[in-house]
């Protein structure tokens, strides 16, 4: 009953999505402790091993077990993304809402500012805080979510400020409402349903930009691996097509297709 | 003779959101002899558009046609392939969309566009296809017809858009052309010329035409034979005349009742109290006030007028004539420049954030367009319980209760409270708007055009409620419209405004009989008449496009005026003249010459009708 209606919402292609995600999440959540075997542990002296009954996924190039690397490995890419995601997200779509409803003069700085830290080129930035303060996983969180904030805050503000020309905001004007009740109760929820695709897309970059740090080695430290540092890890394997290189890259398309899949369909419902 | 087009038995399905299908158009058949103008009439959801489209073999995404025969000449339109339909489309039978503003491309230049299908279907050599496009500008009476096709969309009037995309359908000569309520989005002084136009082109050329609209009046003129819609079928359908004149369907006979709004319904106003609403010398406009302390760009100048308790006051004009401008200043969303209001006799701050809630609460505001003001995101009760919240501080089972009253004066169903308003039809929503205004408990509703986006018989009933809760509450309105017949059927007063100047205020009774100012005239008479051979019998000279800057002081209406006196409505200002019938115009004509240029005008035309 209840798939039923979810799949009458969501469609087909939505409902894909949700599956992806919600497997994604459980993994990350369960990973470690649902994985046959410890992340570090070696399990064969053979690297490089294709698929079997034995190792489902083969093993990578220390003979440790891919398919339970990558359920370890699952919840430093999903949750720092995620984490970092609704931060840029939080702080993008506060400060536009505020900008937007705000005096010129508030506006113009805060965009000003936003602007700047959008020439920041977002590999170098994070380059130069790794350097300076070394890798840690809070570090990540933070430089992934304030590169972040200025795409979400141009887009949350030009959207703000959209809304704010349509009648209904006019009614609530002449009626005298103050700026805070215009900007969360008239303006916000009509701002949701775009801020969550843009949120599936932010999340996607984030997801990429930490494992593109992971494989230039910059991003989560050994012994731990997230899936960025699983495929460089396993980088030599590429030559031998061992599924130790393939199956952490087809993890990050799977999951950054499974949240676009999900919030595109959300898009437009109500 | 000939039929140029047979639809036999047309049924189209659409699959709804849920993959349950539902028939929009069921049944449909109709045929037009070569040369003759068919209309398809109905409200919106009839199903008219539909139907006009699927002569082009095309619908809508998610719709299909069922079943059913179109046959275009000797050939049948549902047999054609994706390949001979290209060929269809354009060549054989083209469409003229009803916003020419959004059907053209901004960013390229008229006459390319015009020449587009005859690029496309290769008709024609480009110099033999401009020569062509130049004769069609001249058909239908456009401005510069040598250079107009080089100007872009926006260097060019709505009125003169809508010609020219009418230019753009007939250049391919096509032998079916379909008009999708091409006049519906423009003014009334417009609408005539425009009519005027296509009436004299599709005579001329023998076109044969499907022309879809809700407006009975237009039809009548534009048309030989009519089919009226309900609900994707036909209920009834004949010749113009002997449908007008003996109309067979009880639908039918509805739709005309509606356009044509009984008069004599307006509420009672006590004179003898003081106005809830007076302005004086009221100016305003848009843009940083320069070194003089006028506004950039002047919208409204010099506007007085008081409205008394449980009246109605009408402001008409056309587009631009700044009648929401008057309603937004006096709502405090458009700062004033210069003039003073009184509320219930305290002075009224033009700035809103200089208001006390209690004069935010008296005055009220009701937009035009239901869908854009009310928040898509809001269920029906939150719409109406904010403002309750807001001015009345009420909560719990009384706010409840008091919705639900609210619900109850503007006839809705209670069940409807908990659905987000997109739910809801054009109608409810405009009730909802209407109903968060009484929330209020206001003196004073600024109606902005508020039928103007619905069905005439949607409308209807709006109007007729709105006069009933001005008995029962004794509310005043300020209607702006800018339909004249709508305005004197529930107005107690009316003003004229143009170019942001009051041209002529009076009561409703003066308006029903000359004299008047020349553009209230010119308003009065560009109405269409619910008979047929109307748009031959009224003579007015098309208006002229505004030339060039009128100086300050000087009347407005210059430029346009048939009655113009050289030498004194170009040197003086005009003065204001107190009528017999009791309404003030601001124009040079004394009351005789005003009476005396339409006896005269009209004796001029009877012989010829």
């Amino acid at each position: 009953m209840f798939v039923k209606q979810l799949y009458r919402r969501l469609g087909l292609s939505g409902c894909l999505g949700l599956a992806l995600a919600v497997l994604w999440i459980l993994l990350s959540l369960l990973g470690p402790v649902l994985a046959p075997h410890g992340p570090g542990e070696i399990v064969d002296y053979e690297v490089f091993l294709p698929m079997s009954a034995e190792h489902p996924l083969g093993t990578d190039y220390l003979g440790r077990s891919v398919l339970s690397r990558i359920m370890d490995g699952a919840r430093f890419t999903v949750g720092i993304a995620l984490a970092a995601a609704s931060l840029a997200a939080l702080l993008g779509t506060g400060l536009g809402l505020f900008s937007a409803v705000s005096s010129k003069a508030v506006d113009e700085s805060v965009s000003r500012l936003m602007d700047a830290l959008l020439s920041i080129p977002n590999k170098i930035f994070a380059l130069v805080m790794i350097a300076a303060f070394g890798s840690s996983i809070p570090l990540l969180l933070l430089i992934t979510g304030v590169t972040y904030t200025p795409g979400v805050y141009r887009i949350a503000r030009a959207l703000a400020v959209n809304i704010n020309q349509v009648d209904y905001i006019q009614v609530a004007r002449a009626r005298g409402e103050g700026r805070l009740y215009l900007a969360v109760s008239e303006v916000l929820p009509n701002m949701v349903h775009p801020m969550l695709t843009d949120f599936g897309l932010r999340f996607v970059y984030i997801v990429l930009l930490l494992s593109s740090l992971s494989f230039l080695g910059l991003g989560v430290q050994p012994p731990n691996a997230d899936l960025g540092s699983l495929v460089r890890e396993n980088m030599s394997g590429l030559w031998e097509a061992a599924p130790a290189i393939i199956a952490p890259a087809a993890a990050i398309a799977s999951l950054t297709i499974g949240v676009n899949l999900f919030i595109d369909s959300l898009r437009g419902r109500r | 003779m000939v039929d140029q087009l047979q639809v036999d038995g047309l049924r189209i399905v659409a699959s709804t959101g849920d993959g349950g299908r539902k028939t929009i158009v069921s049944d449909v058949s109709f045929s037009i002899p070569r040369g003759e103008v068919l209309a398809l009439i109905g409200e919106s959801g009839s199903g008219k558009t539909t139907i006009a489209l699927s002569l082009l073999r095309y619908v809508r995404r998610g719709c299909h046609i069922a079943s059913g025969s179109i046959r275009l000449g000797d050939s049948d339109v549902m047999a054609m392939s994706e390949r001979e339909l290209r060929s269809l489309r354009g060549r054989r039978v083209s469409y003229v969309a009803q916003s020419a503003a959004s059907a053209f491309n901004p960013s390229m230049r008229i006459m390319g566009q015009i020449l587009e299908t005859t690029r496309i279907h290769k008709t024609l050599p480009r110099k033999e296809a401009e020569s062509r496009a130049v004769e069609l500008f001249r058909a239908l009476a456009l401005p510069e017809p040598e250079s107009i096709g080089s100007r872009y969309p926006h260097q060019v009037s709505g009125g003169q858009l809508q010609r020219l995309m009418a230019a753009m359908a007939l250049i391919t000569e096509p032998e079916l052309v379909i008009f999708d309520e091409p006049t519906t989005a423009l003014d009334v002084t417009t609408q005539i010329d425009v009519l005027r136009a296509f009436k004299r082109v599709v005579r001329e050329r023998g076109i044969t035409a499907v022309y879809v609209s809700h407006d009975l009046a237009v039809v009548a003129q534009m048309a030989d034979r009519v089919v009226v819609l309900n609900a994707g079928e036909i209920r009834e359908s004949g010749p113009t005349a002997q449908l007008l004149q003996n109309p067979q369907d009880h639908y039918t006979r509805e739709l005309m009742a509606a356009a044509r709004p009984a008069l004599g319904c307006a509420g009672e106003g006590v004179a003898s109290e003081s106005p809830v609403l007076s302005v004086k010398d009221l100016t305003a406009g848009y843009g940083q006030p320069g070194k003089d302390g006028r506004p950039k760009v002047t919208i409204l100048e010099a506007i007085n007028f008081s409205i008394p308790r449980g009246t109605t006051l009408g402001v008409i004009g056309e587009s631009g004539s700044g009648k929401s401008t008057l309603a937004r200043a006096v709502a405090g969303l458009v700062p004033l420049a210069d003039g003073t209001m009184t509320l219930s006799e305290a002075p009224l701050p033009g700035e809103m954030a200089q208001r006390n809630r209690e004069q935010l609460r008296k005055v009220q505001i009701v937009f035009q367009n239901a869908d854009t003001a009310l928040n898509p995101a809001h269920t029906v009760a939150r719409i109406l319980a904010r403002p309750l919240a807001f001015y009345h501080q009420m909560d719990g089972p009384q706010r409840d209760r008091r919705v639900r009253e609210l619900l109850d004066l503007v006839h809705l169903p209670a069940a409807i409270l908990d659905q987000p308003c997109v739910r809801l039809s054009g109608g409810q929503k405009q009730r909802v708007n209407l109903a968060r205004a009484l929330a209020a408990e206001p003196d004073l509703i600024l109606c902005d055009e508020v039928t103007s986006a619905l069905d005439t018989v949607v409308a209807a009933a709006i109007l007729d409620l709105l006069m009933e809760l001005q008995r029962e509450l004794k509310v005043s309105y300020m209607f702006i419209s800018h339909d004249i017949s709508t305005v004197r059927a529930i107005c107690d007063d009316v003003l004229v405004l143009y170019a942001g100047r009051i041209v002529e205020f009076g009561s409703r009774e003066t308006f029903s009989a000359a004299p008047f100012h020349p553009y209230t005239d010119l308003l009065i008479r560009s109405v269409p008449e619910l008979a047929q051979g109307w748009l031959e019998r009224s003579g007015h000279p098309p208006s002229k496009g505004s030339g060039g800057e009128i100086a300050p002081g000087l009347c407005p209406f210059l430029d346009r005026c048939p009655v113009i006196i050289p030498g004194q409505c170009d040197r003086v200002p005009p003065p204001w003249h107190h009528l017999a019938a009791g309404n003030s115009v601001l124009c040079h004509h004394t009351q005789d010459a005003l009476a005396g240029e339409r006896a005269m005008d009209e004796g001029a035309r009877s012989p010829r009708g």
